[in-house]
């Protein structure tokens, strides 16, 4: 009986489940290459050479890496605390919290830029538009400095707050997880040797997530980078002045130059993927 | 030393109600009781890590009861020790010392001081990482010590380590008391363990934390 339970015959073999898991990621990946192949058939050295060369593409691209560094600089800020918070307390409405955090990421992007540009210009407070007390402040600064802007809707810091909006909402999701994985009762121990919670945060728990804090600055600047319906609502696609890569490519589409469209396309691919494996690099230097 | 009145802690939905325990100065208590009937609770709630809803807790005849864990003279050593991951044992045996701002060469001079008495020297330059549970366990201990509290927490120290090493860590418990003046409230599963350790064994049954074995003076 119990020889007969043992038999071979009576256990499945792995075969189809190995097929089947590598079978689905393999099709994914290939799905991917599949749309950069496509992309690439369509392109050629010379559209490549001809949109690096092009003075609105390259000033794009530097406002793409401008505004999505700041992005994900901002995303780390505000999602240390909220995922520090999420994961360590317990409060009445925390479902709420944790689901209010979520909206950006399931909300049509367009909606967000759509809300951001009635908050900014239809909300009053004490009598004028959120812009407009934003537009007094930020002028005092341009008069100071021409290279302040002097006002958000339609201007650089709208390009910013767009992509914010979506991309802290992954980092604080990344950071969430991050100081769920952290064992709190270090902290604890932390406590009774002689720090506070905030010590105990600084010297315990944060550089034990210097990981996650890598990790959520990449996906915020990776999803700042592909960001483009807020953006477009929100700051609008003005050549020179609010254009970053993902609108340079709705204004080449827009004009019908589809291979300029594609040739920006893979400008962007290659952006992403060479701040992507530098960032990578570096963290895991960081935490060898 | 550890006098606990009426105490009623919360955790979740878990209440424990009433508790009175009373352990005297320099004594080795034992918690035991069944597993979810709150006894890593109460031993957080002497460190000051969770709040008393109700009660009063003294450590000799001062009141820590609202006092922050810092500010009440314990040592805790948890489970598996939870060593702090990114610091070399160095750093862990003077961390407490050197928060509570000692000067650096005093909170080096007590790790190495702590190092010696716990045998682990050799490993004062390594991480976490690869250290077996015996020497996470001695880690623990000295860090614990390292700013000589007159009160020592154990959550079962001892439950995660084959025998020999379980052995080897009572002796060294033994000897630390013999060169510690702490008293100490250690919570296990294991009888063996508490009438090795135990001058005193408590027991949590309901909401009764019972005098099962020893004297309260």
């Amino acid at each position: 009986m119990a020889e007969e339970a043992y038999s071979p015959s009576k256990i499945r073999s792995d075969v189809p489940f190995l097929a089947a898991i590598w079978g689905i990621s393999g099709m994914y990946v290939v799905l991917i290459i599949a749309v950069l192949a496509a992309d690439a058939s369509y392109t050629s050295v010379h559209d490549l050479w001809s949109a690096v060369n092009d003075p609105n593409v390259r000033a794009s691209i530097w406002l793409t890496l401008q505004t999505c560094s700041v992005t994900a600089i901002l995303s780390v800020i505000v999602s240390v605390p909220a995922g520090y918070v999420l994961a360590r307390y317990h409060f009445p409405l925390k479902r709420v919290f944790d689901s209010i955090l979520d909206i950006p990421i399931v909300l049509p992007p367009l909606v967000i830029g759509l809300s951001l540009l009635i908050l900014f210009n239809q909300v009053m407070v004490g009598g004028q538009s959120i812009e407009k007390w934003l537009g007094e402040w930020l002028s005092g600064l341009h008069a100071w400095n021409e290279s302040i802007p002097s006002g958000v809707t339609y201007r650089i810091p709208a390009i910013i707050l767009a992509q914010f909006t979506v991309s802290c909402a992954f980092a604080v999701r990344t950071m969430r997880n991050t100081f769920d994985g952290i064992d709190p009762r270090q902290e604890k121990v932390a406590m009774t040797l002689g720090c506070g919670r905030s010590g105990a945060f600084w010297l315990i728990a944060l550089p034990q997530a210097s990981r996650g804090v890598i990790a959520a600055g990449t996906l915020a600047w990776a999803r700042a980078l592909g960001e483009f319906g807020p953006v477009l609502v929100f700051a609008g696609a003005t050549r020179g002045s609010t254009e970053v890569l993902a609108t340079t490519v709705f204004l080449e589409i827009s004009i019908g130059n589809l291979e300029g469209a594609v040739a920006v396309s893979f400008l962007m691919i290659a952006v992403a993927i060479m701040v992507l494996t530098a960032v990578r690099i570096l963290g895991m230097r960081q935490t060898v | 030393m550890i006098n606990i009145k009426d105490l009623s802690v919360r955790a979740g939905d878990f209440r424990l109600s009433n508790v009175n325990l009373r352990v005297p100065k320099s004594a080795y208590a034992v918690l035991m009781g069944k597993t979810g009937c709150g006894k890593t609770t109460l031993l957080e709630c002497v460190c000051g890590l969770k709040r008393a809803v109700a009660g009063s807790i003294y450590f000799d005849d001062h009141e820590v009861t609202n006092l922050r864990p810092a500010e009440r003279g314990v040592g805790y050593v948890p489970q598996d020790g939870a060593i702090f991951s990114t610091m070399k044992v160095s750093d862990q045996l003077a961390f407490g010392p050197s928060v509570r701002g000692w000067e650096k060469s005093e909170a080096k001079l007590r790790s190495e001081e702590i190092a010696d008495e716990l045998g682990i020297g050799y490993l004062m330059n390594r991480y976490p990482a690869g250290l077996s549970g015996g020497e996470r366990q001695r880690i623990a201990l000295g860090r614990a010590l390292s700013c000589r509290p007159q009160v020592l927490c154990l959550d079962e120290p001892l439950s995660a380590l084959d025998d020999d090493t379980k052995d080897e860590i009572c002796e060294l418990i033994e000897r630390l008391r013999r060169n510690h003046p702490f008293t100490a409230l250690h919570i296990t599963h294991s009888r063996a363990e508490a009438e090795r350790l135990g001058d005193m064994i408590f027991k949590i049954e309901g909401n009764d934390c019972l005098l099962v074995e020893g004297q309260a003076n």
